[in-house]
Order: C-alpha cells, then sequence, then structure tokens
C-alpha cells in the first residue's frame, strides 16, 4: 500500500501545481464579452476588467500612425472609439466594414485601448454570394 | 452534372446504412455472405464518393458558377491548383473530402483484413459506416456540395466567382487541411478496433497489434498537419506567431495529445498487460475528440478568426457525440472483467510509472486547453456572463507540464521495467544531468540568459539529446565490437535490429529540436516605425536601409514592395523585400513578409500599410531567435516515426529480449 501511497502523493502534487497554475492564468487573463452598448452602462466597473468588444469598423475612421492605429467601431448604432498599439500587426481582413473584435480596457477618456484585435470576415467561408436578383439558393 | 453528384451521395448514403446493417445481421446471424456483401457496399461507397469528388473538382476547374460552391470558392483568374484546393475550402467540400477519406481508408481497411479476424471484423465495418453515414447524412441532407445558384425558377450563372481568399493561396495551405483531416479521421480505424473488441470480448492484444501501426501513420499525418498550420501562420499572417491558442488550433491538438499519450501506453499493454481499460478510453476520447474538433471549427459555438460560418450543423454533432460517448462509456464498463490488468505497479522509479506520469501529464494538459477552449461557454452556463482566457493562460498552465514531459522523455526510456536501483539511475544519468545544468550554467553566466523557463528547458533539451546520443553510441560501440563493423554502419545495424526503440528516440530527438525551437520565443525583439526611403532602423544585431518602395498590379492584384537592405556588423548581407498586396476580386489587402532565416535567428519584416499623417510606410521589424529549430524538429520527427514504421530485424533474430548495453547496466530492450 505504501507504492500507491506514494504515486498518489505524487499524482495530487503534480495535479495540485497545474491546477494552481490554471486559476491564477483564469483569473489573469479572463475576458469578459460585452455589447458596446452594455459598456456605456457598466460605469466605473468597465474600467477595470478587461474586455472583449465586438463591432463593425466604421467606413473612413481607421487612421494609422506609426504604431497606433485608431479606428471606429459600431454596433446597433452605438460607437465606440478604438485606440490599438499592440506588437502583433493587425490582420490584413481588418478594412471598414468587416467585423472586429478588440480586446482591452476602457479608459478614463472613454476610449477603448485594445491589445488584441481580430477581424472576423478572415473566416475563409463567406456567405452566398451576393448576386443581382436576391438569388435564393436552392438543391439541384 | 450536379444531378449525378448528389445521386451518388445519396447512393453512398443508403449503401453505408446497409453496410451498417447487413455486417451487423450477417455477424450475429452467422451468414458469411451478408458481411461480404457489406464489405463490397464499403468498397461501392469509395467508388461512389470518388464520382462525386471528381464531378465537384471538375466543376470547381472548369468554372461550372452556377454551383453556389463554385461561385463561392473559386474563380476564373485563380491557377489550377488553388481551384483544386477549393475542394475542401468550404464547409460542403471539407465534408465531402472527410467523407471519401473515411471511405478510402475503410476501403483499404476491409480489403487489407479480409481473411484475417474475422470475428471481428463486421463489428469493425460497421463501426466505421456508422460514422460514414453520420458524414453522409450531413453531405445529403444539410450542406449539399452541388447546390445551384437560383432566382426565381432560373438558374443564375454570375460570371465569375468570388474566389479563393487570398490569405489561403499559400503552399503549405494546399496540404494543411488534407494532412490534418488524414489524421482526423484516421483515429476512426483504431477506435473502430477497440469497439470491435470490446464486441467480440477479446482482451486486446489483437486490436493493438492491428492498429498500432496504423495509429502512427495517422499521428504522422496529424503532426504534419498542425505543424503545416503553424509554418504558414509564421510566414502568412505577419506577426510571426505560429501558435495562438485559437480554439481551431486547440481542436486540433486535442486529439493529438490524447493520440500521443495513446501510442506511448500502448506498449504498457503490449509489454506487461497492464493499463488495457485506460487505452480504451484514450482511443475513445482521440476519436471523439476528432469529432469534437470538426464540430468546433463548423457550429460557431466558440468564436474563432479562422472557424467556419455559422451553421446548423452543431446539433447534429452534439447528438452524434452524445450517442457515441453514451454508448462506448456503456460498452467499456460492460466489458471491465475482460479488461484485467495483468501486472501491479511495483515501484515510483520504473518505466511503468514513466509511462503513468507521462499518461497524466499529457491528460492534464488536454483538459486544460480543452477548458480554456471552452471556457467561454462554460462560463456563460455557470454565472451568466461571457467571459474567454487568453494565450497566457495556455501559456502558463502548458510550459510547466511541457517541461516535465521533456523531463519524463529522457528518463522514461532510460529507466527500468518493474523497478530500478538508485544506483542504476545514476549510472546512467548523470553525464547528461551534468552536460543539461552546465549548458544551462553558462548561458546565465555568459549570456545573460535570466528567464527561468528557458534556462530550465535549455537544460532539459540538453539532458535529453545527451541521453539519446548516449543510447545510440552505447549500443553501437557494443555492436561494433562483438562484429567489427565501422561506426556509421553499427548505428544502421543497431536501429534496424529494434526500429521501434531507435526510431522512438529519434521523434524524441525531433521533440527536443522543436522545444529548443519555442524556447527561442523568450528572446524575440520587435520594433514598429513609420519611415521614409533613406531611414536607417536597427534591430538586434542589425541595422536595416530603407530604400525605395516599387508598386504595380497585374491581373489578380496591386502591389507595393519595400526594398530593405540589411546590414550587419557594417557589412552589407542581403535585401529583405516586405510586399503589401491588394487583391481585385475579393477587395482584400495581403501582406507578404520578407525573412530571413538562419538557424540561429530569423529577421522579419512586415509591411503593415501606409501611415495616414502623410508619407511613409509603416513597417514592423521582427528578430526570432531559433525559429527554424521547429521545422527541422518536424523533419526529425518525421524520419524517426518512418523508422518505427519499418520492420525491425530483430523480430525474427532475437525473439523477445535483447540486450543493447554492456557493464553494470543491462537495459532490457522492448523487444
Amino acid at each position: 500500500m505504501k507504492n500507491y501511497l506514494k504515486f498518489g502523493i505524487l499524482i495530487l502534487a503534480i495535479l495540485g501545481t497545474l491546477g494552481w497554475l490554471a486559476a491564477g492564468g483564469i483569473s489573469d487573463t479572463k475576458t469578459y464579452y460585452k455589447t458596446i452598448a452594455e459598456l456605456t452602462q457598466m460605469g466605473d466597473s468597465a474600467k477595470e476588467k478587461r474586455l472583449r468588444v465586438g463591432g463593425d469598423i466604421a467606413a473612413g475612421s481607421i487612421e494609422r500612425k506609426g504604431a497606433e492605429v485608431t479606428f471606429v467601431m459600431a454596433q446597433e448604432k452605438m460607437q465606440l472609439k478604438v485606440v490599438y498599439n499592440g506588437i502583433e500587426p493587425l490582420p490584413d481582413t481588418f478594412k471598414p466594414g468587416a467585423q472586429a473584435l478588440a480586446d482591452g480596457k476602457l479608459g478614463a477618456d472613454g476610449v477603448f485601448h485594445a491589445t488584441k484585435i481580430q477581424a472576423k470576415c478572415a473566416s475563409k467561408y463567406e456567405a452566398a454570394p451576393q448576386v443581382k436578383g436576391n438569388p435564393a439558393v436552392r438543391s439541384s | 452534372m450536379e444531378n449525378l453528384g448528389t445521386l451518388a451521395i445519396l447512393l453512398a448514403f443508403c449503401f453505408a446504412v446497409y453496410a451498417v446493417l447487413s455486417s451487423l445481421v450477417g455477424r450475429w446471424t452467422k451468414r458469411p455472405f451478408l458481411v461480404l456483401s457489406g464489405e463490397r457496399a464499403v468498397y461501392s461507397i469509395w467508388v461512389l464518393l470518388s464520382v462525386a469528388v471528381g464531378i465537384l473538382v471538375y466543376s470547381l476547374i472548369d468554372g461550372d458558377f452556377r454551383l453556389a460552391y463554385v461561385a463561392s470558392h473559386s474563380n476564373r483568374t485563380m491557377s489550377n491548383i488553388y481551384k483544386f484546393t477549393a475542394w475542401w475550402g468550404g464547409q460542403e467540400g471539407s465534408l465531402l473530402l472527410w467523407s471519401w477519406l473515411l471511405a478510402t481508408y475503410s476501403s483499404v481497411l476491409v480489403f487489407q483484413n479480409r481473411r484475417k479476424l474475422r470475428e471481428m471484423m463486421p463489428y469493425v465495418t460497421a463501426v466505421l459506416m456508422t460514422v460514414e453515414t453520420f458524414f453522409l447524412i450531413l453531405i445529403s441532407f444539410v450542406e449539399k456540395p452541388f447546390n445551384v445558384l437560383m432566382s426565381g425558377k432560373g438558374v443564375v450563372d454570375v460570371g465569375d466567382g468570388q474566389g479563393l481568399n487570398p490569405l489561403l493561396q499559400y503552399w503549405t495551405m494546399v496540404i494543411h487541411p488534407p494532412m490534418l483531416y488524414l489524421g482526423y479521421v484516421g483515429f476512426t480505424v483504431p477506435f473502430a478496433f477497440a469497439i470491435g473488441s470490446l464486441l467480440t470480448k477479446q482482451p486486446g492484444e489483437a486490436w493493438i497489434h492491428t492498429t498500432r501501426r496504423w495509429t502512427l501513420v495517422t499521428w504522422i499525418f496529424q503532426t504534419t498537419g498542425i505543424l503545416l498550420g503553424a509554418g504558414w501562420a509564421y510566414a502568412v499572417l505577419g506577426w510571426g506567431g505560429y501558435w495562438g491558442w485559437d480554439p481551431v488550433e486547440n481542436a486540433s491538438l486535442l486529439p493529438w495529445i490524447t493520440a500521443t499519450a495513446f501510442l506511448h501506453s500502448v506498449m504498457m499493454q503490449e509489454k506487461k498487460g497492464m493499463m488495457k481499460v485506460w487505452n480504451i478510453v484514450l482511443v475513445s476520447a482521440t476519436f471523439f475528440l476528432c469529432i469534437f474538433g470538426t464540430f468546433l471549427t463548423r457550429s460557431g459555438v466558440v468564436q474563432s478568426v479562422h472557424a467556419f460560418a455559422q451553421s446548423p450543423l452543431g446539433n447534429y454533432f452534439v447528438a452524434f457525440l452524445a450517442t457515441g460517448i453514451a454508448a462506448t462509456l456503456y460498452l467499456i464498463l460492460n466489458r471491465l472483467d475482460y479488461l484485467k490488468s495483468e501486472a501491479q505497479l511495483e515501484s515510483v522509479l520504473s518505466r511503468e510509472s514513466s509511462f503513468l506520469f507521462n499518461n497524466l501529464i499529457l491528460l492534464a494538459s488536454c483538459f486544460a486547453v480543452l477548458w480554456g477552449t471552452m471556457f467561454p461557454v462554460i462560463s456563460e452556463a455557470i454565472s451568466g456572463e461571457k467571459i474567454s482566457v487568453d494565450a497566457p493562460f495556455f501559456n502558463r498552465v502548458n510550459i510547466p507540464i511541457a517541461l516535465m514531459l521533456m523531463l519524463l522523455t529522457g528518463v522514461g526510456p532510460l529507466i527500468a521495467w518493474r523497478k530500478s536501483s538508485a544506483e542504476s539511475l545514476r549510472r546512467a544519468f548523470t553525464w547528461p544531468a551534468l552536460a543539461g545544468v552546465a549548458f544551462s550554467a553558462a548561458l546565465f553566466a555568459f549570456k545573460g540568459v535570466r528567464d527561468f523557463y528557458a534556462l530550465v528547458s535549455f537544460a532539459l533539451c540538453i539532458f535529453v539529446a545527451v541521453t539519446i546520443v548516449l543510447e545510440f553510441f552505447k549500443g553501437a560501440m557494443a555492436i561494433r565490437t562483438k562484429n567489427q563493423m565501422s561506426m556509421p554502419k553499427a548505428m544502421f545495424e543497431l536501429t534496424h535490429r529494434n526500429t521501434r526503440r531507435y526510431g522512438g528516440y529519434l521523434v524524441h530527438m525531433g521533440v527536443v529540436f522543436m522545444f529548443i525551437g519555442f524556447t527561442g520565443k523568450a528572446f524575440d525583439q520587435n520594433k514598429t516605425v513609420q519611415v521614409n526611403t533613406g531611414q536607417t532602423v536597427s534591430i538586434g544585431h542589425y541595422q536595416l536601409k530603407i530604400g525605395k518602395v516599387d508598386s504595380g498590379q497585374n491581373n489578380d492584384y496591386q502591389w507595393e514592395i519595400m526594398n530593405v537592405g540589411v546590414i550587419k556588423d557594417g557589412e552589407m548581407i542581403g535585401t529583405l523585400k516586405p510586399e503589401r498586396r491588394f487583391y481585385t476580386a475579393s477587395k482584400q489587402p495581403t501582406s507578404e513578409v520578407s525573412i530571413r532565416r538562419r538557424l540561429n535567428e530569423d529577421l522579419y519584416l512586415n509591411l503593415a500599410g501606409n501611415s495616414n499623417d502623410g508619407d511613409g510606410n509603416v513597417l514592423q521589424c521582427y528578430v526570432f531567435p531559433l525559429v527554424s529549430w521547429i521545422w527541422m524538429g518536424y523533419w526529425v520527427v518525421l524520419f524517426g516515426t518512418i523508422i518505427c514504421l519499418i520492420p525491425s530485424k530483430s523480430r525474427l533474430i532475437y525473439p523477445r529480449t535483447e540486450v543493447v548495453t554492456v557493464g553494470a547496466v543491462q537495459v532490457k530492450a522492448e523487444r
């Protein structure tokens, strides 16, 4: 039985360490999904949490200046100004009209400081093509 | 044409249902002709699906834009190779690829075993065809590849299609999806055998022997697929990352982890008759994780940048997974008596124990990745708030796991079965351990490396590398003195005598190389600058001289190329040409990074675009140390795996055990 005790202790030690690391990892990196509307209603609590906000990139709003990129995200008539100066370049699909997901924190000035941007239509797999005359897709 | 394709798929579906029923009924009522007709149905399915595939590929290459699938994934200007790859560029086509590959695998398997394993094969066929039926339901009734674009009652021909996303028009992307699928689909086979052995109440040796090689081939396909994806991300996406813990990437990693665990724990069953239940659990878990991965990328359950569009497939997959898992669990619990272990763990310091911990750690990693990936879904279900975790979470858990695995990689193969003495451990590991520690101490003292994990990782890599080299060296020396051979010939002889053991060492060596590459990540440098012609930027040891920007356009895209002269230690060593394109058809900008690849480090330039405040371009410069070791490691892993697949010479000459080292340590080889 002594053997099984040894194994038990080792296994517990390994799993315990990993569990502890995982718990720390979660509490440090957890990001809340919010809509822009929810963001404006959250008040001060919005300024402490890491947030992920989605929206369409407003036409003509993208400005690049050195390493910094600013743009406006729109979602159901609400708008949010976003500043990004992260290390990763913006994805190639990041263009006006595309859906973007911004991870970051809301600044005191009401501008969203993003540390990571994902653009949604990088999906290789887009919806059915837009053809004149509002076509319906039907089985052959 | 498209009607023929649809018909072929529908017929294949009927045949698959028939194959399941006739195999089962034939087995139960002991009528061999029914079993045989079930097997013939398997071949017919392959023929039918090949016809459907042929029609789809022909339509893609020929540009039949009446078809919705062709119109959204191909266009006139694409080269034929990309038109061909558009086969799996979309939901419907890739499901067709899944079904076709499964049909191919099943046919090969049924043919191989047409005279063997007569007890078990009907069940194997039935399981394979049940899975096939599921996928054929999807492409016959939910996501049909041969839909025609209709407007009112007339067929619409759009003239030209949307084309494949230009980001995917890159060579690794041509073979990345089929490689991953070869892996995903291939795991259905060991699973089918495991279920077959449960149903026939066979203890397990038969299915393990039949599927070991199969699992290894499938595993290397999946490894290849994952690394091709990583290589693509590195060379195309512009930020020099090869792994981002995106849900879709994780989906491919999960079954790979359990498959790796299985490849190791299967040795416990072969050699010691232990862990029988566990192996069946691992094989089943791998299979269901493959299905789960397919589900994750297609259902839109978890947000991901490169998932397929949202679709109604989700519910079908959930239903299939739920029934499958429930049935498998029931079977395992029902047959527990036939899966009794033949031996017990005797010591913490033993080969058995190293396998146990290898499995424990791999499974912990699998669970952590799964948990992190599903966190938004789990948190929403529990607290109502959708919360995601990010790359730092995955790294924090998986880096220590990876380091522990590395340690076991060095220790496991050398430690004795049953019980190892402190004395033999000291003999086997003193030099490798000293070498590892000395190497990291030198890095700390002379190179100023202070990153804790990096130091540990380098020490372990050296430790494992030295153990492997010593194994080859000692073994070859023994053969050389005994047979009067030259050293290279003795090495060859040694490997040939036990290909599984020495091929395995080579695979481990490849993994060491990859870890060296991963560790390089700790020393990345990056800089984003706004530059004009004539300016100089410095990063790492390099001075970058910004030359003029050329531009132009062709049929496909407009382009801008920046000429950047690279100077190192005052000497001009080359020119890099990062490029930015704008594809006309898809209105999609892409950046083509320029990389100077070297063994010690890569210099990586990305032209991010024009600046808005007047002239000048935004250039992103990176130095990535040791990245090339990852790709090099892959080739070593591939080579080692191929060695493992070659039958050992020793099987004929040395039936059971063989002494590979001389002196006081008598390590029993695995065979």
